[in-house]
């Protein structure tokens, strides 16, 4: 359970961007969540929950899209997506990969309310 | 009112990665090889320290960072063994973060060629923080089943050891250590595994002369 402390630093993140942009709302907070990266998604969302009362981003959304687990063989060049966590090449069984996705763990995009500025 | 999409692409860890790339490079400069130990709650991760202690206390210094959610009974008894040990109490976070390391950092003697990390009892977040170890070692005792690298893949992934705890227990368990060693290699097969056991000392000279030339590896390339 440590998706607090991620959406924790999150909130700092999206706090700063919205004061850089002079937003006075976040509606939409747009997270990449790879298989591997360690968290889960609904426990994510949960605390997104808990964090963003009182926040400017009390009504945001929280869109996360999930990211696949890939992986290249750097024996025979086959990519493989892997869902067993069995790492070895699909074709040639070789252990000698490189994971070409799903270790991520970021936030992509957020969409922001900015109030006009007063007229000249 | 207008509407605006900023594009972020920030790493929600990026964070802690700096902070621990940081000390990883502090540690460098001071010839210290860290060693960051996970395991779930009971896996033995003190005794293998305190057996550490023992045998290693002629030939290198070393301390060790206890992380917790409560008391400083562990460091307590490495203390007991002759190391500096410092304890962290995270007051009920399940991970340790590398920013509770650097705090602790600035007081540990520069001189150590060894600074052993201890994470909180937990399989699965720590799994997710670099804490600035060179060798992060999953530990995994022989009561807790041979199911368990499948089932907690990412501390099985990530690390570069896993070391199976409480092999004198073998005989009055169904444990399969090969069925464990080979799961385990199947989610990583770059991992070094070692058969031990803190009571009868089965499988530690192996794993600390694994840790000795691991220490020299890296004077060596930060002469």
């Amino acid at each position: 359970m440590h998706e607090l402390s991620i959406v924790s630093s999150l909130f700092g993140t999206l706090l700063e961007k919205a004061r850089e942009h002079n937003a006075g709302k976040i509606t939409l907070v747009k997270l990449k969540v790879g298989k591997l990266s360690g968290v889960v998604p609904e426990l994510l969302e949960s605390a997104f929950d808990m964090y963003k009362k009182e926040t400017i981003a009390e009504n945001a959304r929280l869109e996360i899209e999930e990211i696949p687990l890939k992986i290249r063989c750097r024996a025979c060049g086959t990519e493989t997506e892997i869902t067993t966590y069995t790492f070895f090449c699909g074709s040639c069984k070789s252990p000698d990969l490189e994971i070409l996705q799903g270790t991520e763990l970021f936030l992509e995009k957020i969409e922001l309310e900015i109030d006009e500025p007063s007229s000249p | 009112m207008n509407k605006k999409e900023v594009i972020v692409l920030q790493d929600l860890l990026g964070t802690n990665k700096k902070i621990a790339a940081e000390i990883r490079g502090e540690l460098e400069r001071r010839g210290i090889l860290a060693v960051n130990l996970l395991s779930s709650p009971g896996a033995g991760k003190t005794a293998l320290l305190e057996q550490i202690a023992m045998r290693l206390k002629t030939r290198a210094k070393m301390a060790v960072i206890e992380g917790d959610i409560e008391t400083e009974l562990d460091a307590e008894r490495i203390r007991a063994k002759g190391v500096p040990a410092w304890q962290i109490t995270t007051g009920g976070a399940c991970h340790l973060e590398a920013k509770m390391i650097a705090k602790v950092l600035p007081g540990v003697d520069p001189d150590i060629d060894f600074l052993f990390i201890e994470n909180v009892g937990n399989l699965v977040c720590p799994a997710s923080y670099e804490l600035g170890e060179h060798l992060r070692c999953v530990l995994l005792s022989t009561p807790e089943g041979d199911d368990k690298p499948k089932k907690y893949p990412k501390a099985f992934t990530t690390s570069d050891l896993l070391v199976l705890t409480k092999a004198d227990l073998l005989p009055h368990l169904p444990f399969d250590v090969e069925k464990a060693k080979t799961e385990a290699l199947e989610l990583n097969p770059k991992l070094k595994i070692f058969v031990t056991s803190a009571v009868t000392g089965q499988g530690l000279d192996e794993l600390l002369d694994y840790f000795w030339a691991m220490h020299q590896e890296l004077q060596s390339s930060h002469a």
